[in-house]
């Protein structure tokens, strides 16, 4: 096959033009106009999906919305919020509150609530948190949960020899071994450094019984993959982190907020644990797709 | 400035002499992995580099094949080796081997071709076998390239070996991983610093070697000029 000049030329302007999309950093865009919602998320799918569930439910309800997902960490898009580049974006309260007060201590889903809704900056506000929530959790394989009677962290005291898998600042942060140790009463546990955030390599460690216990974010899906049992947190040594939106306060009319707490009293962990299993899953469903899905089946559009 | 003191502060503490996250064992286990590492590394590569330089066989596939394994990045490797083997030393030291290969074969099999040619007939015209030739002329030839071979191996794992704290080992890159997870500035400085001294020690130690390599050819062709 011959390269023609013509089709040399078609495809360095594709290059051309794919190359500056790249390049367009979302961050540094213009204000979004006063009559439009731009809606933000960071840069990880199961927050991309709960963006496109607001940007779609507020876009069926007449609102004027414009999306800038995948916008990096927190330290990212949260100026970009107080900016006024993005306007509203899926947030998990617990973080957040850490975020804005790096010496709070509130763990329970209320104190978390309170706490974070005294200490968000002027001209942003948060609506009402969902049930939904995605936190550090402990699981254990159905068979060791079984053979050692494992219902709570708790538990974990009468079993001995244990390992547990989780990232390295789980050795020092007050929900890690320090927090074991003293709200629990789990000592003598060998902590196994992984830095995958309760990836594959920490689930393949716990599958293979090199570790007894791993730390996976709670809607991770080879949580339901592999029958996992997640040990309950009576205490809540894990801060809760419901999701929730954060929003700025110009752009929170009466009927934004509206849909919006629709939107949080229907979300449930297990609908986030689904979507994300569809998103990770083999089929790979695309996160707008997932979005007006849910929105359907739970008669928000 | 403050975090340079800092880090000063932190090398300095007598709390990270001691423990079970101690300077000195960490050290250790970091010297251990490399050096375990690059005694499986040489065991494969040089013999398989000295035959490739005494034969001139399958150098082309040789130099190919090397370089494609310089391409492959550790981190990568030692993931893809944990998803199927499960944590443990083995997928370390396995990504680190695959990193020392190629300048030990390079080492080896460019060592015994800067040989000169004359200098082997000779040896051959003299009678020696093929195997003499190799021991006792070829290798104590080449013998500094072949430890500057070991030289740039061992640098680069030691300077890699950070990754064996990534999945769960010690070594010095446990400051260095467990320092981003806490934010930790110092810890991660305190432990860069630890693996450059290591870094500078043993190749400080290799240039020894490989003068000593070279005084030894020096010697040997004074031996056959006599």
């Amino acid at each position: 096959m011959k390269i023609t000049k013509f089709s040399a030329l078609i495809a360095a302007s594709a290059l051309g033009l794919s190359l500056t999309a790249c390049g367009s950093d979302p961050t540094s865009g213009t204000k979004s106009a006063s009559d439009t919602i731009t809606v933000g998320s960071a840069a990880f799918p199961e927050n991309e999906i709960i963006a496109e569930i607001y940007a779609q439910a507020l876009e069926a309800k007449g609102v004027k919305v414009t999306k800038k997902l995948n916008i990096g960490a927190r330290e990212a898009y949260i100026p970009a919020l107080t900016a006024g580049e993005i306007d509203l974006i899926p947030e998990y309260t617990g973080n957040l509150m850490s975020y804005f007060d790096k010496t709070a201590t509130a763990t329970t889903a209320a104190d978390v609530e309170t706490v974070l809704t005294s200490k968000v900056p002027a001209g942003l506000e948060v609506l009402d948190p969902a049930k939904a929530e995605d936190k550090d959790s402990l699981n254990v394989t159905a068979e060791f949960a079984s053979k050692n009677n494992l219902k709570t962290i708790a538990d974990l005291k009468g079993v001995s020899n244990l390992r547990l898998a989780a990232n390295p600042e789980f050795k020092e942060r007050p929900f890690g071994i320090p927090g074991l140790e003293k709200i629990y009463g789990v000592t003598g546990i060998t902590f196994v450094p992984i830095s995958d955030n309760g990836g594959a390599a920490t689930l393949k460690a716990l599958l293979d019984n090199k570790v007894q216990v791993a730390d996976i974010y709670s809607t991770t899906p080879s949580i339901l993959e592999n029958k996992l049992v997640t040990l309950e947190d009576p205490q809540s040594m894990f801060s809760a982190q419901n999701v929730i939106p954060l929003i700025s306060k110009k752009k929170a009319s009466t009927k934004v907020q509206d849909i919006l707490n629709k939107i949080s009293a229907a979300l449930t962990t297990a609908d986030l644990l689904d979507l994300n299993s569809k998103n990770q899953g083999k089929d790979k469903v695309a996160p707008a797709t997932l979005a007006r899905d849910w929105l359907i089946s739970k008669g928000l559009i | 400035m403050s975090v340079v003191s800092e880090t000063i502060d932190w090398l300095t503490d007598s709390a990270h002499w001691s423990g079970d996250d101690a300077i000195p064992l960490r050290l250790v286990e970091h010297v251990g992995y490399t050096v375990l590492t690059v005694a499986i590394a040489a065991v494969i590569a040089i013999p398989l580099g000295l035959w490739i330089g005494h034969t001139g066989r399958f150098r082309g596939v040789a130099v190919v094949l090397t370089g494609a394994l310089r391409a492959l990045p550790t981190l990568g490797v030692l993931t893809l080796i944990v998803l199927s083997r499960g944590i443990g030393l083995t997928p370390p030291v396995v990504a680190l081997v695959i990193l020392a290969l190629p300048p030990l074969l390079a080492g080896a099999y460019s060592g015994l071709e800067a040989v000169d040619r004359l200098t082997i007939d000779a040896a051959r015209a003299i009678g020696m076998t093929e195997f003499q030739i190799l021991g006792k002329v070829e290798v104590p030839l080449a013998l500094p390239l072949i430890v500057g071979g070991i030289r740039s191996a061992t640098l680069q794992v030691v300077a890699t070996a950070t990754v064996a704290a990534y999945v769960g080992l010690g070594g010095l890159g446990r400051y260095l991983i467990d320092g981003i997870a806490l934010r930790d500035y110092p810890k991660m400085l305190a432990g860069s610093v630890l693996v450059i001294v290591v870094a500078l020690v043993l190749d400080a130690v290799f240039a020894a070697l490989q003068k000593i390599a070279v005084g030894g050819r020096a010697s040997l062709n004074q031996a056959t000029r006599s």
